[in-house]
């Protein structure tokens, strides 16, 4: 097999994760839609806008949109300090960021890891989901939910992009 | 070698599509550039200059769309050289006819550009404006070969012209080596859609060191010296219709009349009306030919050397000028903002510390303060175009109107110079040219009318452009009849609108602004479908400017537009609600006072209105209108301290509750909907000096919303 190959076969699956928890739960998220992880810091407040978006900050002079996915999914507790973690996505064409409880790692994982999620009622439309991975050593096997981050972010349910744009989207 | 070989079929491969976008905007900016010149040109005595500098526009666009493949373009600009190319030789003379022409074709040329950037406006037929050019190319290009015959017959051994193709003599020298022009000869072997040439003289130089050829060509003359000054110096070559004394009659001292270029030769019999010109053509030649012509070279030569002068000064301004896209500016202003900010916060972070003991560390940074500022500037005014970008298309506006309307009117332009930012500019053009053309249909009189009611004949129009403090303020005035105050007293009592016969002119001229208001008796295609003067309001508006209105009967009519010089910076008054910040557009904010008990009064269960001079104006609660959290003082029962800032928007006022005015600054606007989407009663977002982000009230929004 030559190189060249091999680097094709890598490149053309998406299969790096960046894990990250919600509560007791464990997500992961093409790790090539983050582009920077930072604190929770100084939010300004928008009227009108739903609890779980806490507001905009400004990132480095852009105005940035914050999300916090354990007010939106009802998961672990709701607490902002300096251990506080924000992951800066690029979904979409915009930035947004998103709050969680910490930040794990980064995982590589192989199509045999991940299977379809199975179909259920929760407050996470399956349709966001991507599937779910298996990851660690047999008997402390963790199961990661694959995030589609990026449908998720751009979804009306989450309000951030116009209405009319998400339809456009569609 | 592999290497260089493998380059060079990747460069030709290359996509063009990437130099689109500057050819489009090189060639709009030639357009505009042709217009404003043939606008200006005088007619009767065009300069050499101006007539090169037209001529260049069109070969440049001509050359651009043949490189890109826009044919097009290419075979409307080529008739168009060839057109210009025998004026700007005197061997046509400009009238008012080619002006027209050469005008329409800019149009359709621009229209044919707009096609090929994906516009799908309709192309005007092309076949009749290209033989109107052509006609009037050949008016006087027509006569010399018809006349050449009678003068005296072709050698007979000359084959019979192929079709489209002149035959030409051409003259070369004074060369110092005859077989230097023996290269131009090799350029027709290399290009065969050249034609032919032939040597008439043997090979030698004459004794003027001339050498002469007999060339059969389908190009045009511009063609011909483009391609044989990589060999000889452009003004070392003569080209002129070929007769056959030209070849023929040597020249013992001093060159023949023939000889004596095109320069001013045939202007007697081009100075008539072409197809006049074309019926006296042959007597007219014979008279002319005859002439004697040795003062003809005299003041072609001081009209050459002013062309290349020209041609050296536009190569240093190209050369003094870059262009960059829009976004690299834009970025550069924003880390500029950035930048500003940083240096807000280390002065506050500084401010307290002992100017005793750190006093080289506070110098620092009050020179990165005063830095700051300047770069900050300097920056900004990147962006600046002055309003002749907008002002430019006028004459031509005012030029077609007037033929349209049949009426005399003159355009003055005052403080081109002045600049504006370069978002505002493009969003102001259709304003104003609305205003521009309203004053041109509705203001000015007839010309008739004029003379009748003791004015001069020509109207005028006047655009000027001027700073003001913070802002640009534009100006459309015309000397016409003014409004007319009972006709729009009338006619806004046909539409339903308040009206009473005691109102004041300013508020009978503010009914203009109305929506589908227009007193013009007829509606024209100029303007008068009454879609106008409130969808100039609101765009203006838009842009965080005013208009105005003034108006005396008989003696015209003014619009006073009013703008912010940048929509990227903007005055605004930081405000305290509850612990939050935002921030009130200064132009909008009235007054600030304290709120006195019993100053706000209620109507109904939850209305409550303020006077304030003799005004009721509606209450808003700013921290109930965002929703903003309470404060624990105020929970402890502390009465709050409020203040009623009263805003205005579109001339309604609102009186608006907050807690505390923190101060008046500049703020970089930031815009919100790059990444979140529209939020009700804000306009944008800006960065304070802390880092934080403050929103920017849209007060047109909350006054309209609280007034409804």
């Amino acid at each position: 097999m030559g190189m060249m190959e091999q680097f094709a076969e890598t490149a053309v699956k998406p299969s790096e994760y960046l894990t990250f928890r919600l509560g007791n739960e464990e997500y992961g998220i093409d790790i090539l839609k983050v582009q920077e992880i930072r604190g929770y810091d100084a939010v300004t407040r928008i009227a009108g806008a739903p609890d779980f978006l806490k507001g905009v900050i400004n990132l480095r002079g852009v105005i940035v949109p914050i999300v916090d996915l354990r007010l939106k999914f009802q998961l672990g507790e709701v607490r902002y300090d300096e251990f506080t973690v924000v992951v800066i996505l690029n979904v979409a064409g915009r930035i947004v960021g998103a709050v969680v409880d910490s930040v794990s790692d980064v995982l590589e994982l192989s199509a045999e890891q991940i299977r379809v999620a199975p179909e259920f009622n929760s407050l996470l439309d399956a349709n966001f989901i991507t599937g779910l991975g298996t990851v660690g050593s047999e008997e402390r096997a963790r199961m990661l939910i694959l995030l589609d981050i990026e449908k998720l972010m751009t979804s009306a349910e989450m309000g951030i992009v116009a209405e009319e744009e998400t339809l456009a989207a569609a | 070698m592999g290497e260089v070989s493998n380059q060079g079929l990747q460069g030709g491969e290359f996509d063009l599509t990437q130099f689109y976008a500057v050819f489009f905007e090189e060639a709009g900016e030639n357009l505009a550039n042709m217009e404003s010149l043939l606008i200006d040109i005088d007619i009767d005595a065009p300069s050499d200059e101006d007539l090169n500098a037209v001529f260049r526009v069109a070969h440049s666009i001509k050359g651009g769309a043949a490189t890109f493949g826009f044919s097009d373009v290419t075979n409307l600009t080529h008739e168009l050289e060839t057109l210009l190319d025998r004026v700007r030789r005197h061997e046509l003379t400009l009238n008012s006819s080619m002006v027209d022409v050469l005008l329409e074709a800019g149009d359709v040329v621009r229209a044919q550009l707009a096609r090929h950037q994906g516009s799908t406006t309709d192309i005007p037929e092309t076949s009749d404006l290209v033989g109107r050019i052509k006609l009037l190319a050949s008016g006087a290009a027509l006569e010399p070969r018809k006349a050449a015959p009678a003068a005296a017959p072709a050698p007979a051994d000359l084959a019979p012209l192929p079709a489209g193709s002149r035959r030409l003599a051409v003259r070369v020298g004074p060369l110092a080596d005859g077989k230097v022009a023996d290269n131009l000869a090799e350029l027709f072997r290399d290009i065969p859609s050249l034609g032919t040439i032939a040597p008439a003289d043997g090979g030698n130089l004459d004794p003027g060191g001339f050498r002469r050829f007999v060339v059969e060509t389908p190009s045009p003359d511009s063609e011909l010296i483009e391609l044989f000054s990589f060999h000889v110096a452009r003004e070392q070559v003569f080209i002129e219709p070929y007769t056959a004394a030209a070849a023929t009659v040597q020249v013992p001292a001093s060159p023949a009349p023939a000889q004596d270029d095109g320069f001013g030769f045939f202007v007697d019999i081009a100075a008539l009306p072409p197809r006049a010109a074309a019926e006296t053509a042959a007597p007219a030649t014979a008279a002319t030919a005859a002439a004697p012509g040795p003062a003809a070279p005299a003041p072609a030569r001081p009209a050459e050397a002013k062309q290349r002068a020209d041609k050296s000064g536009a190569a240093n301004l190209d050369s003094n000028t870059l262009r960059v896209s829009v976004e690299r500016v834009d970025q550069l202003i924003n880390l500029v903002g950035e930048l500003v900010i940083t240096q807000a916060m280390l002065t506050q972070q500084v401010k307290d510390l002992d100017p005793a003991q750190f006093r080289p560390l506070l110098g620092g940074v009050t020179d990165l303060e005063r830095n700051t500022r300047h770069l900050q500037e300097a920056v900004m005014s990147i962006r600046m175009i002055p309003m002749s970008f907008v002002f430019n298309r006028f004459p031509r506006l005012i030029r077609d109107l007037a033929a349209k309307l049949d009426k005399k009117i003159e355009l003055k332009m005052v403080g081109e110079a002045t600049e504006l930012d370069k978002g505002l500019i493009e969003k102001i053009i259709d304003p104003l040219t609305h205003l521009v053309r309203n004053s041109a249909d509705h203001g000015l009189e007839t010309a008739a009318k004029r003379l009748a009611a003791g004015k001069s004949e020509t109207g005028t129009i006047t655009l000027s452009a001027s700073h003001q403090g913070g802002s640009i303020l534009i100006e459309v005035r015309d000397d016409g009849a003014g409004l007319n105050r009972e006709r729009i007293l009338a006619k806004a009592a046909e539409r339903g609108l308040p009206v009473r016969d005691d109102m004041t002119d300013a508020e009978v001229w503010a009914l203009i602004w109305e929506a589908g208001f227009s007193t013009a008796d007829t509606v024209s295609d100029v303007s008068g479908r009454g879609v106008g003067m409130d969808v100039v309001r609101r765009n203006i508006a838009a842009l965080g400017g005013t208009a105005e209105l003034d108006s005396v009967q008989g003696q015209g009519t003014r619009v006073c537009v009013r703008l912010p010089l940048t929509l990227a910076i903007m005055d605004g008054m930081s405000i305290g609600v509850g612990g939050e910040t935002y921030i009130l557009p200064l132009a909008s904010v009235i007054e600030s006072f304290q709120v006195e008990p019993g100053m706000i009064q209620t109507v109904g269960s939850n209305g409550r209105v303020v006077k304030v001079r003799d005004e009721y104006m509606p209450v808003v609660s700013l921290g109930e209108e965002f929703n903003v959290p309470q404060l624990a003082s105020e929970e402890s029962g502390k009465p709050p301290n409020e203040i009623l800032v009263i805003i205005e928007a579109e001339g309604k006022r609102l009186a608006a509750i907050v807690d505390e005015l923190l101060g008046q600054h500049q703020v970089v606007v930031k815009n919100l909907e790059s990444n979140y989407r529209r939020v009700r009663d804000i306009s944008g977002a800006t960065i304070l000096g802390d880092g934080h982000v403050a929103l920017i009230i849209d007060v047109s929004s909350l006054v309209k919303r609280a007034r409804h």
